[in-house]
């Protein structure tokens, strides 16, 4: 089963390339972009059919490789 | 003296840390990160460089390395760990030192001389730097240093901040701030001040008629400390 997962920066820390990226937006004439938060995208093709569980595997491998807690806020999407 | 230097794929300073290590009297010895035994040892250095291409997040991979769990048990036992740029990335992945470090505010590699003020002068390292400032060089792209403001006042209540970015005159300001580090903080100890991690690289300032001597002064330390 895939399980997608997106990974951010937390909201209290600076962006830097969002921050280009929304400056950027701006030059193109997109007046209406506020705010861009950029992330990473993982897809982890697991080898469980149940989503329940295949998530809580999920959930274990974000907390130890592929977010940094201390900067990072994981996001387990639904099933694709 | 004895001395290890773990070497990584990808890493690129590993030999100018043994080069430097050797000159000032250490018997050095370099670790293959698949290693699984540390040979015996004063010191551990995690050198420099790109370890893992910097894949996922700097400093991640290396840090899952299984020479690491060795590191890390030296470290709890009080052995002294040294992390420089790359190695200073893999230690706060490993959770050996606190905070994190993130791309450089300006989105710019960043590879120039630095002068540092000398925070914490008394340490499991070094007991005595002869200058407050020190000149030093740096060359990193994620060497923003970030931590929680709850525990940057526990950083700085124990004394964990090693050096501050400053300029010739020791000022510690927004302008003498390369890369957004929180507080200007350039490295920092772990709680037991036995394992520290900095960005910049001594290594590359041990000889006065090439590039500076100031890192002569920072091996020469660590050799007092170790000799005592």
């Amino acid at each position: 089963m895939k399980i997608p997962i997106v990974v951010t920066l937390k909201k209290e820390v600076l962006d830097p390339q969002g921050k280009v990226i929304q400056q950027t937006l701006q030059h193109m004439g997109e007046k209406t972009v506020l705010n861009v938060r950029q992330g990473k995208y993982f897809e982890l093709d697991i080898d469980e059919n149940n989503y329940e569980k295949a998530k809580i595997i999920a959930e274990e491998i974000c907390k130890k490789l592929l977010a940094n807690l201390v900067i990072e806020d994981y996001k387990i999407m639904d099933k694709s | 003296m004895l001395s290890s230097v773990v070497v990584f794929p990808g890493s690129n300073c590993d030999r100018d840390m043994a080069v430097a290590l050797e000159k000032f009297g250490f018997k050095n010895s370099m670790i293959w990160h698949n290693d699984t035994e540390i040979p015996k040892t004063d010191l551990i250095v995690l050198p420099g460089g790109f370890s893992y291409g910097d894949y996922l997040r700097c400093g991640c991979i290396g840090s899952k390395s299984k020479i690491i769990k060795k590191v890390v048990e030296f470290a709890n036992k009080g052995g002294l760990v040294l992390g420089i740029c790359n190695g200073f990335q893999i230690l706060v992945e490993t959770g050996l030192l606190p905070g994190t470090l993130l791309r450089n505010k300006y989105l710019r590699f960043i590879c120039k001389d630095v002068y540092l003020k000398i925070k914490n002068n008394s340490n499991t390292f070094y007991s005595k730097f002869e200058k407050d400032i020190i000149k030093l060089h740096i060359a990193h792209n994620e060497g923003n240093y970030f931590i929680k403001n709850d525990e940057l006042k526990k950083l700085e209540d124990k004394n964990q901040i090693a050096f501050e970015y400053c300029d010739i005159n020791g000022e510690v300001s927004e302008s003498s701030n390369p890369n957004g580090s929180i507080n200007n903080i350039a490295g920092v100890f772990n709680d037991n001040q036995n394992v520290l991690g900095m960005m910049p690289h001594p290594e590359r300032m041990i000889d006065k008629y090439l590039s500076g001597n100031d890192g002569s002064l920072f091996f020469n330390n660590i050799k007092q400390k170790l000799s005592i």
